[in-house]
C-alpha cells in the first residue's frame, strides 16, 4: 500500500508535466487544427533555456534561490515563448490555407530543425544539474521500512502547475485574447468578419503554448535534474497521448489525460517492466484512439463535406 | 531619396527601403534573443560532473548578422519575384513538354541504371551509394502507394522495414533459411503486421493516422530493442547469410560462382549481384504499382485520395481500400528490409528510428505524392545530398529539417511532379487538387 501511494505520487507529478506540455498541443489544434508536431522539441529547448539563465545568474552571485528560480521561470517563458512566436510564424503562418498535409509535414521538419540545432549548440552530451529545491516530508513509515516520501520538488511542482493552469483557465474564460481564441476555435473566418484578428491570435496561442512547455521543460530540469537534446521526441508524444486522451482541444481533458499518462507510465514501470514503460503509453495511444476517439472530454468531430 | 522609393505590392503594402530596413532590424532583434542563450553561451558538464559554462559572442554576432542579411536579401526577392506561397499553375505548353521529357527521362534513367555496374565498374564507393539509393527509391515507392496514391499519412513506414529485416535475420540465422525463401515470407510477415495495424486504426483520419503509425513505428523499434531473448536487443543480428544466386553462394569457395563460371574471384561480383538485385526489387514494386493503378482498386485509392466522403457515397468500402494500401506498402517494405539485412548482414535497431521513417516520407513528399518518377528522382537528390554532407553528419539533419520546412511553404506538392488521378473528366480539370485543400471537409 504504501509503495501504490509512494508511485501515486510520483505519477501526479510526472503527470503535471505532461499536462501542462499538452495544452500546448490541444490549444493549437483547436484552433488551427494541426498536430504541432514541434511542441515536444519546445519543451526541450525551455529546459535548455532554465538550465542555461540558472547557470549565468549563479555565476552572476545570485544565492537566494526562490529569487533565481523565479527570474529562470521568467526567462525561460519569455524566451521560449518567442521560439514558439517564431516557429509559428516561419512554419506554419505560410501554410494556413495549404493542403492538409503540409503543415504537419513542415513541423516535422521543423522538430528535426529544433532538435539538432540544440544539439549542435549545446553539444549531444547530457547536461546535468545538482539537486537545488532539496528536503521533503515523510508521510507515512511503514512496518517493513518503507517510508512513502513528499519531497519539496514535487509538491513545487504540483504547485506551480495547479497555479498556471489558474491563469491559463482565467485567461481562456475572462479576457478579451481568450474570447479571440475561442471564437477562432469555432470559426475562423466569421471571427475575421467580427473583427477578431485571427493571425495575431494564432501567435499568442503558439506563445501561450510555448510558455508553459518552457515551464514543463524547467520543471523537467529540476525534478530529473538534467537535459539533453533529444528528450523532446518521447516526451513531446506521450504528451500529445495525454492531449488526445483527455479529448483534443479539451483543456481540463489535456490536464486529466496528462495525470492519466503519468499514473500509467509510473505504475506500468514500478509493477511491470521498465523497459517497457513507453510501449505502454504508445499503446494507450492507439487503443483510445481506437475505442474513445474523442477522449474522455473531447466533443465528437462532424464530418463535412 | 530612400523614402521616395515606394512601390506597391499586390497586397496594397507600401515597401520602400526603410520598410525593408525594419524589417530586418525586428528579425535581427528576434533572432538576438532566441540564440543569446542557446548559442551566446555553451555549456558542458565537467570531469566530475560539475557543469562548466563559456561564453561565444562572436558567434553569436555573426549568426544575428546573418539573420540581419537575410532578411534583406529575402525580403528583395519578395519584391522581385513577387508574392510566393501562391502556387501557380504551370501553363499548359510547358506542361506538355515537360511530359514530353518525363517520357523520355523515365527509361533513360533506367538504361543508365541498368549500365551502373558497367560503367563504375571498379569504383566500389559508387557501387554501395548506388545500392543506397535504389533501397531508397524501393522504398518510397512503396509508402507512395500509402501516402501517394492512398492519401494516408504513415510515419511509421520504418517498422514494416523493420519487421522484414527482423524476419529474414531471424529465420536464416535461426533455421538456415535461404534468401529466397525468406524474401517472400518477410514481404508477407511484414504486410501481416500491416493488415494487423490498419485494421483497427484505419477508421481514424489524417492526423491521428499520422500519429497512430508514429506510436507503432516506435513500439516495434522498442519491442526489438528489449526483447532481447529473441532480438539480441541493442547488439541486434549479426552474421547473417548473404545472398545466393539462387543456390550459387558468391563467394570464392569450389562451388561458388566465380569457379562454376570459369572466371577469377573478385568481391565486385557480390556487391553487382546485389545491385541487380535491388534494382529488380525496385522495378517489381514500381510495375506492381502501374498495373494496380488501372485496376478497381487502384482508382479506389486515388478517389480516396481525392475525397473520403464522396468514396462513401459512391460505395467504395473504404476500410477495405485503405486496408490493401496499407498491407501492399508494408509488404515492399518489408522486401526492401530483407535486402537491407542481406546487404549489411548486420542489423540493429539502430537502423529503424523515425528520423528514417521521415526521410521515406520526405522523398515521397519531394518526389510529388504519387509520381513514380519523381520519387526515384528525389530519392537520388535526398541520398545524394546526404552523401555530399557527410562531412558535416552533425548539420545534416539540421540541413534535412529546413530543407523540409521550405519545400513545404514553397512548392507544397512536390518539386519534381504531382501525379493526378490516372482517370479524369475532362470538364472537372478546371478544378483540379492544385486548388482545392483536399476534400476530407
Amino acid at each position: 500500500m504504501d509503495y501504490f501511494a509512494q508511485q501515486l505520487i510520483n505519477g501526479l507529478v510526472l503527470g503535471s508535466i505532461y499536462g501542462l506540455i499538452a495544452i500546448g498541443y490541444t490549444m493549437v489544434y483547436g484552433i488551427v487544427g494541426m498536430i504541432n508536431f514541434a511542441h515536444g522539441d519546445i519543451f526541450m529547448i525551455g529546459g535548455f533555456i532554465a538550465l542555461i539563465s540558472f547557470l549565468l545568474l549563479v555565476s552572476l552571485g545570485l544565492t537566494a534561490i526562490p529569487l533565481i528560480l523565479l527570474l529562470v521561470l521568467l526567462v525561460a517563458m519569455a524566451v521560449t515563448a518567442l521560439y514558439g512566436w517564431t516557429v509559428e510564424r516561419i512554419a506554419y503562418r505560410p501554410l494556413r490555407h495549404s493542403f492538409r498535409l503540409a503543415p504537419m509535414l513542415s513541423a516535422i521538419g521543423m522538430s528535426f530543425v529544433l532538435t539538432n540545432y540544440s544539439q549542435v549548440a549545446q553539444g549531444a552530451r547530457v547536461k546535468p544539474v545538482p539537486p537545488i529545491i532539496t528536503g521533503g516530508y515523510t508521510l507515512h513509515e511503514g512496518p517493513e521500512g518503507f517510508a512513502v516520501q513528499l519531497s519539496n520538488m514535487q509538491i513545487m511542482v504540483v504547485l506551480v502547475t495547479i497555479v498556471l493552469l489558474a491563469m491559463f483557465t482565467w485567461l481562456v474564460s475572462r479576457t478579451r485574447l481568450g474570447r479571440d481564441m475561442r471564437a477562432c476555435e469555432q470559426d475562423q473566418t466569421m471571427a475575421a468578419l467580427l473583427g477578431v484578428d485571427v493571425d495575431r491570435t494564432i501567435s499568442m496561442t503558439f506563445v501561450i503554448g510555448a510558455a508553459l512547455a518552457s515551464v514543463a521543460g524547467m520543471m523537467y530540469l529540476l525534478y530529473y535534474g538534467q537535459v539533453d537534446f533529444f528528450m523532446g521526441f518521447v516526451a513531446g508524444i506521450k504528451a500529445f497521448t495525454a492531449a488526445v486522451l483527455g479529448g483534443i482541444g479539451s483543456l481540463p481533458g489535456a490536464v486529466l489525460g496528462g495525470l492519466a499518462i503519468g499514473l500509467i507510465e509510473t505504475l506500468w514501470s514500478a509493477y511491470f517492466s521498465v523497459e517497457y514503460k513507453d510501449v505502454a503509453a504508445f499503446s494507450i495511444l492507439i487503443i483510445v484512439l481506437i475505442f474513445m476517439p474523442t477522449g474522455l472530454l473531447g466533443r465528437p468531430e462532424v464530418e463535412k463535406v | 531619396m530612400t523614402a521616395l522609393s515606394t512601390e506597391t505590392t499586390q497586397a496594397g503594402r507600401t515597401v520602400g527601403i526603410p520598410f525593408i530596413l525594419k524589417k530586418a532590424f525586428l528579425s535581427a532583434c528576434v533572432a538576438l534573443v532566441l540564440f543569446s542563450l542557446m548559442i551566446g553561451i555553451r555549456t558542458e558538464a565537467g570531469p566530475d560532473g560539475q557543469l562548466t559554462w563559456w561564453t561565444r559572442f562572436g558567434d553569436l554576432a555573426s549568426i544575428v548578422g546573418l539573420v540581419f542579411g537575410g532578411s534583406i536579401v529575402i525580403e528583395l526577392l519578395r519584391q522581385w519575384i513577387g508574392p510566393t506561397g501562391a502556387e501557380k499553375l504551370v501553363p499548359a505548353p510547358i506542361q506538355r513538354s515537360l511530359s514530353l521529357a518525363g517520357r523520355f527521362l523515365g527509361p533513360a534513367l533506367l538504361v543508365f541504371t541498368l549500365l551502373v555496374p558497367v560503367i563504375f565498374y571498379n569504383q566500389r564507393y559508387i557501387l554501395d551509394l548506388g545500392i543506397l539509393v535504389l533501397t531508397y527509391v524501393m522504398l518510397g515507392w512503396g509508402l507512395n502507394v500509402v501516402v501517394g496514391l492512398a492519401g494516408l499519412l504513415d510515419l511509421g513506414y520504418v517498422a514494416f522495414y523493420a519487421v522484414g529485416a527482423y524476419s529474414y535475420a531471424l529465420l536464416a540465422t535461426n533455421f538456415g533459411w535461404s534468401f529466397w525463401v525468406c524474401l517472400p515470407l518477410a514481404g508477407m510477415l511484414a504486410a501481416i503486421w500491416g493488415v494487423m495495424l490498419g485494421f483497427p486504426v484505419l477508421r481514424l483520419r489524417g492526423d491521428y493516422l499520422a500519429i497512430v503509425t508514429l506510436a507503432f513505428g516506435e513500439i516495434i523499434r522498442l519491442v526489438i530493442l528489449n526483447w532481447q531473448s529473441l532480438t539480441g536487443g541493442p547488439n541486434g543480428v549479426s552474421g547473417i547469410p548473404r545472398p545466393t544466386l539462387f543456390g550459387i553462394p558468391l563467394d570464392n569457395s569450389d562451388d561458388g560462382l566465380a569457379a562454376k563460371l570459369g572466371i577469377e574471384y573478385s568481391p565486385t561480383h557480390r556487391i553487382i549481384f546485389l545491385f541487380y538485385l535491388i534494382l529488380a526489387l525496385a522495378l517489381l514494386t514500381n510495375w506492381v504499382t502501374i498495373r494496380l493503378r488501372r485496376l478497381p482498386i487502384g482508382r479506389a485509392w486515388e478517389a480516396l485520395r481525392e475525397d473520403e466522403v464522396a468514396c462513401r457515397a459512391l460505395g467504395i468500402n473504404t476500410t477495405t481500400t485503405k486496408l490493401t494500401a496499407f498491407a501492399t506498402g508494408a509488404m515492399f517494405g518489408g522486401f526492401a528490409g530483407a535486402f537491407f539485412a542481406t546487404r549489411q548482414g548486420f542489423i540493429s535497431p539502430e537502423s529503424f528510428t523515425f528520423q528514417e521513417s521521415a526521410l521515406v516520407l520526405a522523398i515521397v513528399v519531394l518526389g510529388g505524392m504519387g509520381s513514380q518518377l519523381g520519387v526515384a528522382l528525389a530519392a537520388l537528390t535526398m541520398i545524394g545530398g546526404f552523401e555530399l554532407f557527410r562531412g558535416l553528419e552533425t548539420y545534416r539533419m539540421l540541413v534535412f529539417g529546413m530543407a523540409m520546412v521550405l519545400i513545404m511553404i514553397w512548392r507544397p506538392r512536390g518539386i519534381i511532379g504531382h501525379r493526378a488521378p490516372t482517370v479524369y473528366l475532362t470538364k472537372a480539370q478546371a478544378i483540379s487538387s492544385d486548388l482545392v485543400k483536399e476534400g476530407h471537409g
